[in-house]
C-alpha cells in the first residue's frame, strides 16, 4: 500500500470550541473530556472517493434540480464558485462538494422545518460537485434568505450555504458554512461567533466577484474552502507527483 | 520578521445544524429522487465477504437524552483489513455509510462487514474498528471516534492502549447482544462520555 504520509494534526485554535454557550445547544451536546490526540493511522489517511459516474445533469445547479430543468426556484440567481485546497496550498482535485441551503424565504425543505416562511415548489434545497483536476468547482443557486431559530428570543441566521467536504483522506472530512460579503447579521450570529478567530471568521465569508458574475444573468461569490493537508518529507516518503 | 510561511489554515467547521440530511441524506431529508444516486446507502454491497453484522445504538447528551437530529459517517476496511481502493480489497465493500439517529426514536442502525485488522505504518498493527464521524446541531466541530468490538482481541492495539484512564476504554468498545449484534452508544458528555479522537 502506498504511503500517503500522516495527515497535518488539526489545529484545534482555527475551529470552534465544543462548549459555546451563546449557542445554547451546545451546552449538552459538548464533550467535556480533552480529544485523544495520536498520529493519524489509514483509518484516517484513506478515505472513500467519489467517481463522476455518481453525478446528475443538475446535480450543481439547484436553481433546477429539483424539478430536473423543468421551471426554475424563486429567488436572486447566484453562482457560487471557488477552490479546495489543502493546508500546504495544494489544489484537491477531484473531491465531492456538497450543498444545502434554505429557500429565498428562509425555509428548508425538511421534515422538521416548520417556519411559516412558504416552501417554493421548485427548489429542494441540495446539490453536490466533484472539484476538477484543478481543485475548482461551482455551483448555481438562489441566494438563500436569513431565518430566525431558537435560542435567545430573536436570534437570526445571517443568509449562508451549508458545504460538506470529502478531501481524499477521512481525517478531512469537514462541514462548514459560507456567508455573503455585507450581511449585517453575520456579527450578530451566536453560530458564526463559536468561531473565535476573527480571521476564521473572515474565512467563511465569500465576496461578490464581478469577474464571475453575467450579465443579465446572476450574480457570484467566491468561496475557497482549505482542508488537512499531508505531512511530508524528502527523507520519508517521495513528494507526489516526484 | 521572519520569512513567510506558504502553508494555509484549515476553514473554520460550522455546525452542520438540524438540517444536515437535506444535504448529505435527501431520501431521510423527506427529498426523494433528487440524485440518482446518493452515496452512504450502504458500506457493503451483495456478496461481501466475512461475517455481517448490525450495531445499534444512540447518541447521548449530557441529560441522558437521544438525539433526535444526528448523522454519523463510518469508514472501515473489508474483512482482511483492505480499504476501498487498494490492491486486493473485496469490490463488495466499499466501507463508507451514513446513518441518522431516527426522527422520533434516536435509534441508529448500521449494517456492515465486520472489519479485519491491518498494519499501520511502521508495521503497528490495529485492531478491528470501524471510523465513525458524528454531527449535528449543537455540534461545532465533527466528533470522531471508533467503535471495537469485544469478542476481538484489543489488547495490543496502539490507540486503545494509549488511554490513559483504563474505565475509558470501555466506551470504544461495542457490546455484543446476539449472533453478528452489537450495540454502541456515543455519548456527548457526562459520565460514561465516549473518547473522542483527535488524528
Ligand atoms: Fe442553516
Amino acid at each position: 500500500m502506498k504511503d500517503l504520509g500522516p495527515l497535518i494534526p488539526r489545529n484545534r485554535d482555527a475551529h470552534p470550541p465544543a462548549l459555546t454557550p451563546d449557542y445554547k445547544t451546545s451546552v449538552p451536546r459538548s464533550p467535556s473530556w480533552t480529544l485523544l490526540s495520536m498520529e493519524s493511522t489509514p483509518s484516517e489517511e484513506t478515505g472513500p472517493r467519489f467517481g463522476h459516474s455518481i453525478l446528475g445533469e443538475w446535480d450543481n445547479n439547484l436553481i433546477m434540480n429539483y424539478t430536473k430543468g423543468k421551471a426554475p426556484a424563486v429567488g436572486e440567481r447566484i453562482l457560487v464558485h471557488g477552490r479546495v485546497l489543502d493546508e500546504n496550498n495544494r489544489p484537491v482535485p477531484h473531491t465531492l462538494i456538497e450543498a444545502w441551503q434554505a429557500n429565498a424565504g428562509g425555509r428548508y425543505r425538511h421534515k422538521k422545518d416548520t417556519y411559516f416562511a412558504p416552501l417554493d415548489p421548485n427548489f429542494g434545497g441540495c446539490g453536490r460537485t466533484i472539484t476538477d483536476e484543478n481543485g475548482y468547482y461551482e455551483f448555481l443557486t438562489i441566494r438563500p434568505g436569513a431565518y430566525p431559530w431558537p435560542n435567545r428570543a430573536n436570534d437570526w441566521r445571517p443568509m449562508h450555504i451549508h458545504f460538506s467536504i470529502f478531501g481524499t483522506g477521512f481525517g478531512q472530512r469537514l462541514i462548514t458554512q459560507m456567508y455573503f460579503e455585507g450581511d449585517p447579521l453575520i456579527n450578530l450570529c451566536p453560530i458564526v461567533k463559536t468561531v473565535q478567530s476573527r480571521g476564521q471568521i473572515e474565512g467563511l465569508v465569500a465576496p461578490l466577484d464581478m469577474s464571475k458574475a453575467r450579465g443579465m444573468d446572476f450574480l457570484a461569490y467566491k468561496f475557497d474552502i482549505v482542508l488537512r493537508g499531508r505531512r511530508q518529507t524528502m527523507f520519508e516518503n517521495k513528494l507526489e507527483g516526484m | 520578521m521572519v520569512q513567510k510561511l506558504d502553508t494555509l489554515v484549515e476553514t473554520a467547521s460550522q455546525t452542520a445544524g438540524p438540517y444536515v440530511h437535506i444535504g448529505c441524506m435527501p431520501t431521510y431529508a423527506g427529498i426523494p429522487d433528487i440524485y440518482e444516486v446518493e452515496i452512504g446507502a450502504s458500506p457493503i454491497s451483495d456478496g461481501a465477504k466475512g461475517e455481517i453484522i448490525e450495531i445499534t445504538g444512540e447518541v447521548i447528551d449530557g441529560t441522558g437524552w437521544a438525539l433526535r437530529d444526528a448523522m454519523i459517517e463510518s469508514w472501515q476496511p473489508d474483512a482482511s483489513g483492505l480499504f476501498a481502493g487498494q490492491e486486493g480489497a473485496d469490490p463488495a465493500v466499499n466501507g463508507f455509510c451514513r446513518f441518522g439517529a431516527d426522527f422520533e426514536s434516536g435509534k441508529f442502525t448500521l449494517r456492515t462487514v465486520k472489519p479485519g485488522t491491518y498494519k499501520g505504518r511502521g508495521g503497528v498493527v490495529q485492531a478491528p474498528h470501524i471510523s465513525l464521524w458524528v454531527v449535528s446541531r449543537g455540534i461545532n466541530t465533527g466528533l470522531q471516534t471508533r467503535i471495537y468490538f469485544e469478542d476481538e482481541d484489543n489488547s495490543n492495539d496502539p490507540l486503545l492502549n494509549r488511554i490513559e484512564q483504563r474505565p475509558r476504554v470501555d466506551t470504544l468498545i461495542a457490546k455484543k447482544t446476539g449472533e453478528g449484534k452489537y450495540i454502541f452508544n456515543i455519548v456527548l458528555q457526562g459520565d460514561k462520555e465516549t473518547v473522542f479522537l483527535d488524528l
